[in-house]
């Protein structure tokens, strides 16, 4: 069983979720998509654990995925917080910082 | 390997959905298609561990919570289509194009010759591998993901909590706030009348009816009103068989026709 489709696999996710924080505005739903990629990483991991037969790309895999959700907690409070302030969750309206 | 040609698929097409469908709901769900796709694909890739993780945390912890914030946040908080900076879009579409010809690109040609194979390295089970790596060779990032979860949780805590800024209003002050209101602005200080015609179906989204006849514009919900699921008037049509004294049109509406602040029809 070759490895390599699921690299491919595994980069086309990753460029996905690129593509939705990049063009979406939606707090939660950029913040989807940057789960998307990280998903995409665990995968390419997860294969070339495969790939040299060793069980380190899983181990790597495991400690990603506890910091995503680590990521998501924080992260989810932070759009609530914003949320709660400001009414709206949409990335263009958070910019004081820009002025 | 039927597996990975049967879900890459649909991975793909739920990953590109959850990128262009409008209401952040529909981009969660489409998002737990993918990650519970990953999740087999795991399986096939000698993973068994983090098949069961994938599952329990992607599917069952993170997206719960993301949808909870969506429910928290407002369920109809979907995007405008307007571009608020000139170009992004195409410009966003043509960054992700090129990353992603040369991530496969370099996905391609990443590996080289036949896989290994985890048979050696799963001899003792996948779970009791896993561990022996993660309980010696990884320990100290072990720890210093234990302190990260307690922080995250802490920082959790303190983002959500909200400190009250003005005193809690007690009933007292509500009621004085009501009969104020009436006596300066003839504002009802009465509870508003409930929507009308029980017997038919869930009658949220039927107005009340006046003794006159008029629609009640204050007995059905605001929201349901924005998303024109109210009942027109045509809709609200006696029942054959009812009585014809025309006393089952308006069984709740009471005495509405007091009540002040109204539309008159």
């Amino acid at each position: 069983m070759s490895t390599e489709p699921f690299l491919v696999l595994s980069a086309l996710l990753f460029t996905i979720g690129a593509l939705g924080v990049l063009v979406r505005r939606n707090a939660i739903v950029v913040f989807m998509c940057v789960e998307l990629m990280l998903n995409a990483g665990n995968l390419a991991l997860v294969t070339f654990a495969r790939q040299h037969g060793n069980l380190d790309g899983q181990v790597t895999a495991f400690f990603v995925m506890v910091v995503a959700a680590a990521e998501v907690v924080v992260g989810l409070a932070i759009i609530m917080t914003i949320f709660r302030t400001r009414r709206s969750a949409s990335v263009d309206d958070a910019s004081l910082l820009k002025y | 390997m039927i597996a990975f040609w049967i879900l890459s698929p649909i991975m793909v097409a739920a990953a590109v959905g959850m990128v262009l469908v409008r209401k952040a709901v529909h981009s969660a769900l489409l998002l737990a298609v993918v990650m519970v796709s990953l999740a087999v694909l795991y399986a096939v890739l000698e993973a068994p561990f983090l098949f069961a993780v994938q599952i329990i945390v992607y599917t069952g912890a993170v997206l719960m919570l993301f949808l909870f914030v969506l429910m928290l946040i407002g369920v109809d908080s979907s995007d405008s289509l307007v571009e608020t900076i000139k170009g992004q879009r195409l410009l966003g579409f043509t960054v992700a194009l090129l990353l992603g010809i040369v991530l496969v690109l370099g996905a391609a040609q990443a590996v080289v010759g036949a896989a290994a194979g985890l048979t050696a390295a799963n001899l003792e089970g996948n779970v009791p591998g896993l561990a022996a790596l993660l309980f010696s060779k990884y320990v100290i990032a072990f720890e210093a993901t234990g302190a990260l979860l307690i922080t995250a949780t802490i920082a959790a805590m303190v983002l959500a909590h909200r400190e009250r800024l003005t005193p809690k209003q007690t009933q007292k002050d509500l009621a004085v706030r009501r009969l104020r209101d009436y006596a300066e602005s003839g504002k009802h200080p009465g509870p508003l009348p409930s929507p009308g015609v029980f017997a038919r179906h869930n009658a949220n989204d039927t107005p009340a009816l006046l003794p006159d006849g008029s629609v009640s514009e204050l007995s059905v919900s605001r929201v349901l009103k924005a998303h024109g699921t109210v009942r027109r008037m045509p809709q609200i049509e006696r029942t054959p068989g009812l009585a014809e004294d025309g006393s089952e049109t308006a069984p709740t509406t009471g005495n509405d026709a007091t009540t002040p602040g109204e539309g008159k029809p």
